[in-house]
């Protein structure tokens, strides 16, 4: 397909893009830009304190301090930065490994299927939280061991999703002939079965995307995650709580902006599995 | 039958052997803490001897296969072990704990399983009608949602603003049964809010699709209602997925409930598993680590058991 013409599609796939799929867009260009300039983007710094403690919405700060005079908005554009980027980093690693190892499955089959499958059914037996809860008694909470350990387990889900297709690929004509011409390995994963698994593999990864993030916040909520004084979403709701018995809805703000994050991601892949999954005719 | 019991039969050992393989790992997570444990909760100023009588004391001189039996053998009867930061027996710890903990879940799953099945019954019902587009969207944002974006703003506007809930669930061993469904209703509710969606949709999924099928248009050509095909027709043979998607949520209502525990400050089991993990409360954190596992695959089991025995086509064998 010549150029003009593809960039034409990807025009009139855009255009055709339903409010959903345009609102979490909108919301992910905005938590990019929020993250990536954040020192610019912020009106004060990330641990600066500005004001008295627990200044409410919509005075001279937009979002109100926190419980030591920090401003929030601030905070949470430092999040975007910080709790975005590391769930980013975590799912990255999440998403490496869990292909790797279920491509490995597909391809070898056999007893490296078997092996890698039992290992995931039990780390899937019992929920990922209580896992994680348990393995971070062990290595002791830091942001290192909380992103490994979060890597580990979503992985599993990975794994199940890429051994599924890829077996589905690995059994076509294409893939037999490459084997008797003699490529490796390697060669017959990069050339043959990943461009033809990419589709369902991408929409993984906005979903694997949004539970690390989930989870993430979820453990740094429990104080168990990114400590203070990190600027974080999940903490942040942590430490504000208290200000909502005096009628202030300051924890709301960065609870409301991890739900608005994965609510946008959740709407980009829906409508993204909707354009490829050929539904759209 | 016989069919059916075999199957039956397989899932349990299944189950049971995920049960073994889950409490070696939790027993084992203790080996793997990093240096000397007794060395470790004694402090440095312990003498050698103390350290020893100590190591004695937890039986780690001992090969690990063989504590590993002494520690099951000790749980199933009945003795727990002792917490290392306060050193209280950790059954009195959890007594009251594990009640209030599936109180709240039992709580929160009589209002979620009705709820969500009529909502995916009537989303079904009225498929792509503005109801269940509004139904999906509400399902989609609470799906997405971190529990306590929800249970704070439950608190926010029932517990802060209007005052009819009490904003932190605090309660005794006194607290009468009628006070605990008031002070556990903003819990309840957004534990339901949390686990509802995702029943809700696999109803709703489970019915369309069997709307396709032909025996429901034979159904519709005589010229039944809609109500009537859906509640005589369709309902009884998605009852094996929803059968199968109630007992995972429930099992999930069993992790959510950790979360929702540490925002109301309730005394739950959560709330001492969170408690504990963070002062590295070992004997604690893998006690219940076992009871929310062993209760996860137990409904998990039954969510399996379930499905078999509700399929029609294995009940009746041809």
């Amino acid at each position: 397909m010549k150029p003009i013409q593809t960039l034409r599609k990807t025009r009139k796939v855009f255009r055709t893009a339903p409010p959903t799929a345009w609102f979490g867009m909108t919301v992910i260009l905005i938590v990019l830009i929020a993250g990536l300039f954040a020192p610019i983007v912020a009106p004060y710094g990330e641990t600066e304190i500005v004001g008295a403690p627990g200044l409410t919405i919509g005075g001279h700060f937009l979002f109100g301090t926190d419980q030591i005079g920090r401003d929030i908005l601030s905070r949470v554009i430092f999040g975007a930065r910080n709790t975005v980027g590391i769930a980013f980093i975590t799912t990255i690693l999440a998403f490496s490994l869990g292909l790797v190892t279920g491509l490995l499955a597909a391809v070898l089959g056999r007893w490296a299927d078997q092996l890698l499958s039992r290992i995931v059914d039990i780390l899937m037996a019992i929920p990922s939280l209580i896992f994680a809860l348990l393995i971070l008694t062990m290595t002791g909470t830091s942001i290192v061991n909380m992103v490994l350990v979060i890597a580990v387990l979503e992985s599993t889900r990975v794994y199940r999703l890429t051994r599924a297709v890829g077996m589905n690929v690995g059994v076509l004509d294409f893939v037999e002939v490459a084997k008797l011409r003699g490529e490796g390995l390697w060669w017959i994963i990069r050339h043959e079965m990943l461009p033809n698994i990419a589709t369902p593999l991408a929409a993984e990864f906005g979903l694997r995307f949004c539970f690390v993030f989930l989870f993430i916040s979820a453990l740094s909520f429990l104080g168990l995650g990114i400590q203070p004084p990190t600027a974080d979403w999940g903490s942040m709701v942590r430490e504000n709580a208290t200000l909502i018995s005096f009628g202030l809805p300051t924890p709301l703000v960065p609870a409301a902006a991890i739900a608005l994050l994965t609510v946008s991601v959740n709407f980009v892949v829906d409508w993204f599995l909707y354009q490829t999954s050929g539904l759209k005719d | 039958m016989a069919q059916i019991a075999k199957m039956v039969a397989q899932r349990m050992a299944l189950g049971l052997f995920t049960l073994f393989v889950i409490s070696l790992i939790i027993f084992l997570a203790v080996e793997f803490l990093p240096g000397d444990f007794a060395q470790a909760v004694l402090g440095q100023s312990a003498t050698p001897q103390n350290v020893a009588a100590f190591r004695h004391e937890l039986g780690l001189d001992q090969p690990a296969y063989i504590r590993y039996f002494t520690w099951l053998g000790d749980i199933l009867h009945g003795d727990l072990g002792r917490s290392f930061a306060s050193q209280r027996p950790i059954d009195t710890l959890i007594a009251g704990r594990v009640y209030n903990t599936l109180f709240l879940a039992a709580y929160a799953a009589i209002i979620a399983v009705p709820t969500a099945l009529t909502f995916g019954i009537l989303a079904a019902l009225y498929r792509n009608s503005v109801f269940d587009r509004l139904v999906n969207i509400a399902a989609l944002t609470a799906v997405s949602s971190p529990e306590f974006l929800a249970a704070y703003i439950l608190i926010f506007i029932f517990a802060v603003h209007l005052g009819w809930f009490p904003p932190i669930a605090r309660i005794t061993e006194h607290t009468s049964f009628m006070d605990r469904l008031e002070i556990l209703f903003l819990p309840a509710v957004t534990l339901t809010l949390v686990t509802m969606a995702h029943m809700m949709r696999m109803t709703r999924a489970a019915i369309i699709n069997l709307m396709a099928s032909p025996y429901i248009e034979m159904a519709r050509l005589k010229g039944l209602r809609r109500g009537r095909i859906i509640l005589r027709h369709a309902l009884p043979n998605a009852l094996a997925p929803i059968i199968n998607v109630v007992a995972i949520n429930l099992a999930y209502l069993i992790v959510g409930v950790v979360v929702v525990e540490v925002v109301f400050a309730y005394p739950g089991l959560g709330q001492l598993l969170v408690d504990s993990v963070s002062k590295r409360d070992m004997p604690v954190v893998q006690i219940a680590c076992l009871i929310f596992a062993v209760t996860y695959i137990l409904l998990n089991l039954l969510a399996d058991i379930g499905s078999i025995l509700s399929n029609p086509r294995l009940r009746h064998p041809k």
